[in-house]
C-alpha cells in the first residue's frame, strides 16, 4: 500500500479524487479530511501568490472573483520552478482566454504590465552613464551609437490604457483613465520600478536598441512606425529613468 | 559525505524570519534578535531591493538561510537549475547556517509552494540521503534537516521519525533543526508524547530550533487537527516543550518563524525577547 507522489499530487491538485488508500490516521483509519490540509495550502498559498502578484488585476476584478480565477489557474499552470517571485507568466494569456472575461479587453495587457513591474523589481542592479555622456557626442556619432539598457527596462505595448488603468488602481486622487491606446516603458531608478507613457513610436525605437540597432537606424523604424516620433523625448525617459547603462560609438 | 565540522555557527540566542517590512526598525535596534534567517527562494531574484537589503543585513547580523524549494523528499532528482541558485546564494553570502526539510514540493516539473509528507522507509531513507550527499557536496557545506509537521501517517512507513533522522545524520554528516512548534503539532494530531519525540530525537545534532504559530481544527472524528500556519504567537505548551528540550540539549539557536499575518516588528520582537528568557535559564 504504498502511495507514489503521482498519486499523492492527483488527489491533491483535484479535491474529485478519493484520497489514496496508505494515508491514515494514528488509528490506522483512512486519513480523510487530514489530506485537506495539503489541498487546502497548496491551493491557498498559490492562490496568495497570485493576488501579491497582480493586485491591480485583483481590484478590478474583485477578491472573490480573483480566488476563483486564480483556482482555475493553479490547477492549469501550476508553478514550474520554486521562485515565486515569477510565478504568473501565462497569466495574462489565461485572463484573454476566459469567455466570461471578453468585455474587460485590457486584463490581459493590465497583467503583462504587472508582471513587467515584478521583473524590473528583481532584475540586475546596472549603473547609469553619466548625465552628459551623450552630449560630448556630434550628431553623427550619436546616429551611430548603441546604448546598452538597464536589465530592468521593460515595454509594454497596449491598444488600451494600461498605465492610466494602473495609477487609478494604485494612486489615490488619479484621474479616471480615458478610452486611448497606451505603451509603457518600465525603468528601475535605484528599487522602485517606474511605469510611464511612451510617446508614438517610442515603443519601436527602444526595442530596436534591445536588438542591437543604432540609435539611428532605431529612429528610421520609430520614424517608419509613426511619422510624429519623438526621438528627445524618448531618449529624456531613458536618461531620467537611469536606464541607459552604455555607449558603444561605432569606428 | 562531508566532514561534520561547522564552519560557522549561529549564536546559542534568538532570531527571527526576517521580513522587508521589519527592515528599517531591525537595522536601527534589533532588540534581543541576534540573527536572522531568510526564505532562499525569496533572494533568488538578480538584483533590486530583496538583494540589497541581505547585503546590508548580512554585514551586522549571523545569517541563516532556510530553503523552501528544494523538494529533498521528492521522488524525482533534484532540480539541477535549483541547485545552482542555493549554490550561488550560499556563496556570495557566506551564511552561517543552510538549512532544508525533510519534504516534497516538486513533482514531474512542477512546484507546489507546500511541504509535502513522505513514508519513513529503508528506500526513502537512501533516496534522502542521495540528496542531501548531492546538496552538500554542491553547496560545499553541511545542511541542516528540519522535522516536519505532519496531519496523517503513511501505512508503508516503518521508521520513527527521529530514528529516520538520526539516521540520515549519521549517514550524511547533515546536522538537523528542530521545529519544536512541529513536534507539538505532529504529537497533537497523531497522537504520540511530545515529550517522548525529544527524549528519542538525537539532540547532540541539534544546530537550530524553530518555533512558530499553529492555527487548530478538527478531523472527521472530531479530534483536534493542529495546522502549522506561522500566523500567530508560538502557544504556551510549545514554550513548555522548548524548556524541556534545551533543558537536555543545552543552549541552542531559537528562530521564532512568523509567515502569515505578520505583525508589527514589536510583537516579533517580544516573541524574541521571550526566547532569550528561555536560553537565559538554561546552563550552557
Amino acid at each position: 500500500m504504498s502511495v507514489s507522489q503521482t498519486e499523492f499530487t492527483r488527489a491533491m491538485m483535484d479535491a474529485g479524487q478519493p484520497v489514496p488508500d496508505g494515508l491514515i490516521d494514528h488509528q490506522e483509519q483512512p486519513a480523510g479530511r487530514r489530506f485537506s490540509v495539503y489541498r487546502n495550502n497548496v491551493a491557498v498559498s498559490l492562490t496568495e501568490a497570485m493576488h501579491s502578484a497582480f493586485p491591480v488585476i485583483a481590484k478590478l476584478l474583485g477578491k472573490q472573483n480573483m480566488d476563483g480565477l486564480a483556482g482555475i489557474y493553479l490547477r492549469q499552470h501550476p508553478p514550474s520552478s520554486p521562485l515565486m517571485m515569477f510565478y504568473g507568466e501565462h497569466f495574462p494569456a489565461f485572463l484573454e482566454g476566459m469567455e466570461q472575461l471578453r468585455h474587460l479587453g485590457y486584463l490581459g495587457d493590465v497583467a503583462r504590465l504587472e508582471l513587467g513591474l515584478r521583473r524590473a523589481y528583481h532584475a540586475a542592479d546596472a549603473a547609469p552613464i553619466a548625465p552628459d555622456a551623450l552630449g560630448t557626442l556630434t550628431p553623427d556619432q550619436l546616429m551611430d551609437t548603441r546604448l546598452s539598457l538597464a536589465p530592468a527596462v521593460q515595454v509594454v505595448c497596449s491598444p488600451w490604457p494600461i498605465h492610466a488603468i494602473w495609477r487609478y488602481n494604485t494612486k489615490d486622487g488619479a484621474p479616471k483613465p480615458e478610452a486611448r491606446a497606451e505603451d509603457v516603458l518600465v525603468t528601475r531608478p535605484e528599487f522602485d520600478p517606474t511605469p510611464q507613457v511612451l510617446p508614438p513610436g517610442g515603443a519601436t525605437w527602444i526595442r530596436a536598441l534591445m536588438k542591437g540597432a543604432t540609435i539611428g537606424e532605431a529612429l528610421e523604424q520609430a520614424a517608419a512606425a509613426d511619422e510624429t516620433f519623438d526621438l528627445g523625448a524618448t531618449l529624456a525617459l531613458l536618461l531620467q529613468g537611469g536606464a541607459i547603462t552604455g555607449l558603444d560609438s561605432k569606428g | 559525505m562531508l566532514d561534520s565540522a561547522a564552519r560557522d555557527r549561529l549564536p546559542a540566542a534568538p532570531g527571527v524570519g526576517y521580513k522587508p517590512q521589519h527592515f528599517a526598525q531591525i537595522t536601527a535596534d534589533p532588540g534581543s534578535v541576534k540573527w536572522l534567517e531568510i526564505h532562499a527562494e525569496n533572494y533568488m531574484g538578480d538584483g533590486g531591493r530583496p538583494i540589497a537589503q541581505l547585503r546590508n543585513l548580512s554585514e551586522n547580523f549571523a545569517m541563516s538561510v532556510h530553503g523552501v524549494g528544494l523538494s529533498i523528499g521528492g521522488e524525482g532528482p533534484l532540480d539541477t537549475d535549483h541547485l545552482a541558485r542555493l549554490k550561488h546564494l550560499v556563496g556570495w553570502l557566506n551564511p552561517a547556517s543552510f538549512s532544508e526539510h525533510l519534504a516534497w514540493s516538486t513533482h514531474d516539473s512542477h512546484f507546489y509552494n507546500d511541504l509535502l509528507p513522505l513514508p519513513y522507509t529503508d528506500t526513502s531513507l537512501q533516496r534522502i540521503c542521495d540528496h542531501i550527499n548531492e546538496l552538500q557536496d554542491t553547496i560545499g557545506r553541511r545542511m541542516l534537516l528540519e522535522n516536519p509537521s505532519s496531519y496523517l501517517a503513511f501505512a508503508e512507513s516503518t521508521w520513527s521519525e527521529p530514528e529516520f533522522l538520526a539516521e540520515i545524520s549519521r549517514r550524511t554528516g547533515c546536522g538537523l533543526l528542530l521545529d519544536v512548534n512541529n513536534v507539538f503539532v505532529s504529537a497533537t494530531n497523531l497522537d504520540f508524547s511530545p515529550q517522548g519525540y525529544i527524549n528519542a530525537f538525537p539532540l547532540d545534532k541539534v544546530d537550530e530550533i524553530h518555533l512558530g504559530g499553529h492555527d487548530e481544527d478538527e478531523d472527521d472524528h472530531g479530534r483536534p487537527l493542529l495546522i502549522d500556519s506561522h500566523g500567530r504567537e508560538v502557544v504556551d505548551p510549545v514554550w513548555a516543550l522548548l524548556d524541556y528540550t534545551l533543558a537536555k540539549s543545552g543552549p541552542k539557536p531559537v528562530l521564532i518563524e512568523w509567515d502569515n499575518d505578520v505583525p508589527d516588528w514589536p510583537v516579533l520582537e517580544a516573541e524574541a525577547a521571550r526566547a532569550a528568557t528561555a536560553l537565559e535559564r538554561v546552563p550552557a
